[in-house]
């Protein structure tokens, strides 16, 4: 692999740029390898990268049914923070964050990781006091977070309506570190820096079928053949249902589209991230000068990648009282993703009833901030057996009774 | 759009009329079963990708709980019926089987 740099750029620059080479190889699948990862979104690629960089592993396959990163990955608005209640989230989403800090020169690709701010609005007095508690909860976990008053949000906020009509901005939980990515980037960084380790990123290989004797994995069955694997890590969102059929198991977990839009390009005007879980809805600028919009999720299981148009209404409705000069804004583009939920709300990164098969999934609505975190950990997980990043995330969690509860934690828009 | 028709009422409206209330035909175990029923019952969801079976909940109209039989990957509706039943009437199973031959769900096909 070439690595990309100034004195690079310069190069090409000289010969008409006729020497870049391919981000990364497209090969025919072999018969077997030590580790079969089936998705290569952000998750299941970053996972593949750290099974290489921190445990030596590289005979692996990453199989995508469509393309790198065309699901959940490329379907986000690319928050990140990692300012959560419980402290097996704070711990996975504080090590994802700082992971994107250095992230484009580990993958020695440009990630555009912007750690311009995150602000989560507190709009009721319940919010205010949940939030002071966050706070001091992420002070105990080691994360950077503070409440900051009205008049503070206002100062790196200038576009923002305090006095909200019903909803006033009574403060907020400020996360300076948070901020946003690039979330395409995400995927084909982790995939050249695989391809370059000598994996094999295979797209358009779809899973139909998982293979298996005496209860342990041997491999899998897909549109171009059989491939054997010794270990299997299924990393695949909102179809994770769909595979743990194929495994002869069964999730907690229900699938739901969830909806984000943009608008057309404007001038800067807002330089951090605005979450307003009340009233629903999120917002931060592009590079490109969109506004990126998310809001709630559908409340029934869907699989067609795209939501319901009162959802858009809502959220839309609530910004524009917060955000008033954004009224006349024309929308460019609405997108839906399919999201994967669990009762807590919180993921599943675990061993599976079937040997030498981990899952990783659950992540919801939430996932795109999590990436190296959850690569890292799972990548743990299934070279080793365990990972402290990994186990409180495990599947007998419902079972045991032992909740991760960030569905009140994280408010809404998680 | 999802459309749903109440069976009691008989209108019929998009989603924002109606409340989703999650997985249909639920046997319930409480105190007593063992821990895998429990566990079952409480945390192992019907996903299907394809016919599914729900309970909905016509919210702002007659505010009576009905069930729905619907495709996840369309949105297509198969049809509602009431809730005083444990399982979905021969009629809408047959609807489903013309429009989704082979078509499986929980016991049901």
């Amino acid at each position: 692999m070439k690595r990309y740099s100034a004195f690079a750029v310069a190069r090409e620059a000289l010969r008409y740029h006729l020497g870049w080479e391919r981000a990364w190889a497209s090969p025919e699948p072999r018969r077997k390898y030590d580790i079969i990862i089936i998705g290569a979104g952000g998750h299941g690629l970053a996972t593949a990268y750290y099974l290489g960089k921190n445990h030596g592993i590289t005979n692996v396959a990453i199989l995508e049914k469509g393309w790198l990163g065309g699901g959940n990955t490329g379907r986000n608005t690319t928050i990140i923070r990692s300012n959560y209640l419980q402290d097996p989230s704070a711990a996975i989403y504080e090590k994802a964050r700082s992971l994107y800090e250095s992230m484009s020169q580990d993958l020695n690709f440009n990630v555009m990781f912007s750690p311009r701010g995150v602000i989560m609005l507190a709009q009721t007095e319940h919010e205010v006091r949940g939030y002071k508690r966050t706070a001091q909860a992420n002070a105990l976990q080691g994360v950077t977070t503070e409440f900051i008053s009205p008049a503070r949000v206002k100062e790196i906020v200038p576009i923002i309506n305090l006095d909200g009509p019903r909803y006033p901005v009574l403060g907020g939980l400020s996360q300076a570190r948070g901020g946003t990515a690039r979330h395409d980037a995400v995927a084909w960084g982790y995939a050249r820096a695989c391809s370059a380790m000598g994996m094999h990123v295979i797209q358009k290989c779809e899973v139909t079928g998982i293979r298996s004797e005496n209860g342990n994995v041997t491999g899998v069955a897909t549109n171009r053949g059989d491939i054997d694997c010794d270990k299997l890590g299924i990393v695949v969102a909102g179809h994770s249902g769909h595979l743990a059929d194929m495994a002869g198991f069964r999730l907690p977990i229900e699938s739901v589209a969830l909806q984000a839009l943009v608008s057309e390009p404007i001038k800067p005007c807002m330089d951090c991230v605005v979450m307003a879980n009340t009233v629903h809805g999120y917002m931060s600028q592009s590079d490109k000068g969109e506004m990126v919009i998310g809001g709630g999720a559908d409340g029934f299981n869907n699989f067609t990648q795209r939501g319901s148009f009162h959802h858009i209404e809502e959220t839309v409705r609530a910004l524009c009282e917060t955000f008033p000069m954004i009224q006349r804004l024309k929308m460019l583009r609405q997108w839906g993703g399919i999201v994967d939920m669990t009762g807590d709300r919180s993921p599943i990164l675990s061993k599976t009833p079937l040997g030498n098969c981990f899952i990783n999934c659950g992540w919801g609505t939430g996932g795109f901030k999590a990436i190296p975190g959850s690569g890292w950990g799972f990548a743990e997980l299934m070279a080793r057996g365990q990972s402290p990043l990994c186990d409180a995330f495990s599947l007998d969690r419902f079972r045991e009774g032992r909740f991760i509860d960030e569905s009140v934690a994280a408010g809404v828009a998680h | 759009m999802l459309i749903l028709e109440c069976p009691y009422c008989g209108v019929k409206g998009e989603e924002t009329e109606f409340a989703p209330g999650g997985e249909a035909h639920l046997k319930r175990f409480g105190p007593g079963s063992s821990e895998d029923d429990f566990n079952a019952y409480l945390f192992r969801k019907e996903n299907p990708k394809g016919v599914h079976f729900e309970r909905w909940r016509h919210a702002h109209g007659c505010g009576k709980w009905f069930h729905a039989a619907r495709c996840t990957m369309t949105l297509e509706v198969f049809g509602t019926y009431p809730a005083q039943t444990t399982e979905p009437p021969q009629d809408i199973r047959d609807r489903i089987t013309a429009k989704r031959p082979g078509w499986s769900w929980r016991e049901l096909s």
